[in-house]
């Protein structure tokens, strides 16, 4: 990336939170939004700009769940490990998709296409076990139909890369 | 208000299926002219089952069940037009619930401020403004014994007169809407369906202690959530009810959000300031409280998002008529998250003092088919199992703490016969270790170490001496831990232990898991009288542990299964046993 154009578009969400207080986080969240991680590079320009020593940016970023210091796969695949979800099975759902994509959670597929990761809790307990892919929210899936959800997926991918 | 009427036209059982009844009310609206005038919305749930087709009227909520397509001229020209009630058809649920927090979910469209100010809204900051000094608000929150409902059960009233009386010039108001309790979504629930009732909360908290300045605190994980609060707080911005000069008063009050990034340990207070602030969620000692030192070192109330849903209500009802419902320590009604192994999970909101089984098994329909309800869980990671021979136990705080548990936000985990019990506490566990912050050594080291002790019980390799260390490191990191996380985080060990103690000493005596949950106590066996040879459990096995051909029967080889459980699935005769 090239460091003028992070740096105009860093300047861009740190100036609207300019002057309150207590905005890293805030900040961190846009940029996460931007670019779907926080880039080292990003990080760096933002320490000049918020004048924050880039450990306490690390700091932060290390220590909440949500922020991510390597980019995502295409397709974010979130499988709700709450308490409903895992006395109704969510634990094998997770396990059938180690499997079938070779990831354990937290890691991306070689091909970058999805990115596993474990959530406590999306808060639709009713739809128990509950497995999330981007923005879609997938409720009562069992074992035999996470197949079928993934291919949805990959078929998408690949009839887009042909045309 | 339009007429607005919902139609649930799916029913599960029973003779009449799924039809297209949507189509024939819409085609009755028709024949009289009102299908621009009437609002016909197809819902898939309305908290009525077994009764056939339902359908609500509304503004005037008249709710019919079993309707039949001849039935729906007389609903249309009777309710519709007329707006009264067919006596001999209306439903009256006998409902042991009380909707008081949930008052305006799934009634009023949540992005219109119109709505809520129809239903009421915004009528209560009139009336503190105008009528009470922020002292009187707070005594009248304080007489109607309304506790915090975020899970500790402080008293409201008084944390707002304390804050009040801090000394400092700038105060600030937080609500707590770090829902991050695993099975609880009441919070959730709250601030989509009904955000203006919870911005008005805070205002009336804010003009009661003294701030000028609040802050939402949303978990990032509800986009929904924040988009709802955004756009209420937008909307009092442009009516006058947030800013400079509210409602034609000299009080002042804005209002902020600020994000979540995924620690449970933020919905901590001091933790929650942290976050906050701009820092890493590291909770701080206590005292000084954050009433008298909190954000920015100001004093600071902090209150949850259903208690503060209760505010409104409570200011227009009066404070002792909301002191009437619920039991003596306990005021109020409470609303649960039920969900896992129950038949109608869902939120449910009672008065303080129902009994379990009311909830459980007289709204929620008891465990799912073919099964029965062992335990329930309340609280989350900080509370407690509850066994079904307990379920005469009314929910309160006071009796709920008795019980080994705790009331906590609301989730209420519904366990059933196939559940272990040292499994739960495992999973529980595992959840706080993950979620400790790492600042104190009992919390860290302790979490660490009991999960590693339960691991050797689920295992299989666990002794007698496992369980009463398990017992020690809980009590120290009871007195010992820094924050409610560590102090609470061993309470599901603890009632798990106390109550099904038997449960664990099978896993360590016998080697045996009685509910067949723990992966590696569970032996799969051919039962060969049963077995028809049919030959399906050997093409199932993914790791090639059975063998044996169509004629003489199969075996599993333990040393390579590892106890999936497919060949138990594929089994139609059933001749796989597993124990």
């Amino acid at each position: 990336m090239d460091k003028a154009v992070i740096e105009q578009e860093v300047r861009e969400i740190a100036d609207s939170w300019k002057g309150k207080e207590g905005n890293l986080i805030m900040v961190l969240h846009q940029i996460q939004n931007r670019y779907g991680y926080v880039p080292r590079e990003v990080s760096l320009v933002l320490s000049e700009i918020l004048d924050v020593p880039l450990a306490r940016i690390y700091e932060v970023i290390t220590f909440y769940h949500f922020f991510r210091l390597t980019p995502p796969g295409k397709h974010t695949i979130s499988v709700c490990m709450g308490t409903a979800c895992y006395l109704k099975g969510g634990a094998e759902i997770l396990g059938e998709l180690e499997h079938l994509l070779c990831v354990k959670p937290g890691e991306t597929t070689k091909d970058g296409q999805f990115h596993l990761e474990v959530v406590r809790c999306l808060g639709c307990c009713g739809l128990a076990p509950v497995v999330k892919i981007g923005e879609k929210v997938y409720g009562g899936v069992k074992k035999k139909d996470v197949g079928d959800i993934i291919t949805q997926y990959s078929e998408d991918s690949e009839a887009k890369t042909a045309a | 208000m339009a007429k607005t009427v919902f139609v649930k036209d799916t029913a599960i059982t029973g003779k009449d299926r799924t039809r297209d009844f949507y189509g024939f009310f819409l085609g009755g609206l028709r024949e009289k002219g009102l299908e621009n005038d009437v609002q016909l919305v197809r819902v898939a749930d309305i908290g009525v089952y077994g009764q056939g087709m339902v359908v609500r009227v509304l503004p005037e909520d008249f709710l019919y069940v079993n309707v039949q397509d001849s039935d729906i001229p007389a609903v249309i020209t009777e309710s519709v037009i007329g707006g009264k009630p067919i006596k001999d058809k209306l439903f009256t649920q006998a409902s042991k619930q009380a909707r008081i927090v949930l008052r305006n979910c799934g009634v009023i469209d949540p992005e219109s401020i119109e709505d809520y100010i129809a239903r009421d809204g915004y009528q209560a900051l009139a009336k503190v403004l105008g009528e009470y000094t922020p002292e009187k608000t707070a005594q009248e929150i304080k007489a109607s014994g309304l506790r915090g409902r975020g899970g500790a059960g402080f008293p409201t009233g008084m944390k707002w007169e304390i804050t009040r009386k801090a000394p400092g010039d700038q105060k600030y108001m937080i609500c707590n809407g770090d829902e991050g309790d695993p099975g609880a979504y009441m919070d959730r629930s709250v601030l989509e369906g009904d955000p203006h009732s919870v911005v008005e909360g805070m205002i009336i908290g804010g003009y009661a202690i003294g701030a000028s300045k609040g802050y939402f605190y949303i978990r990032a994980e509800y986009p929904l959530a924040i988009a709802r609060i955004e756009k209420a707080i937008e909307q009092c911005r442009k009516h006058g009810i947030l800013g400079e000069g509210i409602l034609g008063s000299s009080f002042n009050f804005d209002l902020e959000i600020r994000l979540g990034a995924g620690a449970f340990v933020c919905g901590e207070e001091t933790a929650l300031i942290a976050s906050i602030e701009g820092k890493r969620g590291y909770p701080s000692p206590r005292p000084p409280f954050p009433s008298i030192k909190g954000l920015w070192g100001k004093p600071t109330c902090i209150n949850n998002v259903e208690t503060l849903a209760n505010i409104p209500v409570i200011i227009l009802k009066g404070g002792s008529w909301f002191a009437g419902i619920g039991t003596e320590g306990s005021k109020g009604t409470k609303v649960f998250a039920v969900t896992g192994k129950v038949k109608n999970s869902g939120l449910v909101e009672v008065p303080m003092g129902t009994t379990i089984e009311d909830i459980v098994y007289g709204i929620c329909g008891g465990a799912l088919s073919g099964k029965s309800v062992k335990a329930i869980q309340t609280g989350g990671p900080s509370g407690g199992v509850i066994p079904k021979e307990y379920f005469q136990t009314k929910v309160d705080y006071e009796s709920l703490q008795k019980m080994g548990s705790i009331m906590g936000s609301g989730g209420m985990i519904v366990m059933d016969e196939d559940d272990c019990m040292a499994d739960i506490a495992k999973f529980y566990l595992g959840f706080c270790v993950d979620e400790s912050c790492g600042k104190c050594a009992p919390c860290r080291i302790g979490g660490t170490q009991m999960l590693r002790l339960l691991k050797k019980v689920t295992d299989g390799e666990g002794t007698r001496k496992d369980l009463d260390q398990l017992e020690q490191i809980s009590f120290a990191m009871q007195k010992a831990s820094l924050c409610g996380l560590g102090q609470t985080a061993p309470n599901p060990v603890l009632s798990t232990l106390h109550y099904y103690r038997s449960e664990y000493e099978a896993h360590v005596d016998k080697k045996k898991c009685p509910a067949c949950k723990c992966e590696k106590l569970i032996r799969f066996l051919i039962m060969s009288e049963k077995c028809v040879k049919c030959g399906m459990c050997f093409k199932a096995c993914p790791v090639g542990a059975i063998s044996g051909n169509r004629e003489s029967g199969y075996l599993i080889d333990q040393t390579k299964c590892v106890r999936c459980g497919q060949c138990f699935e594929v089994c139609k005769p059933r001749a796989i046993s597993r124990s």
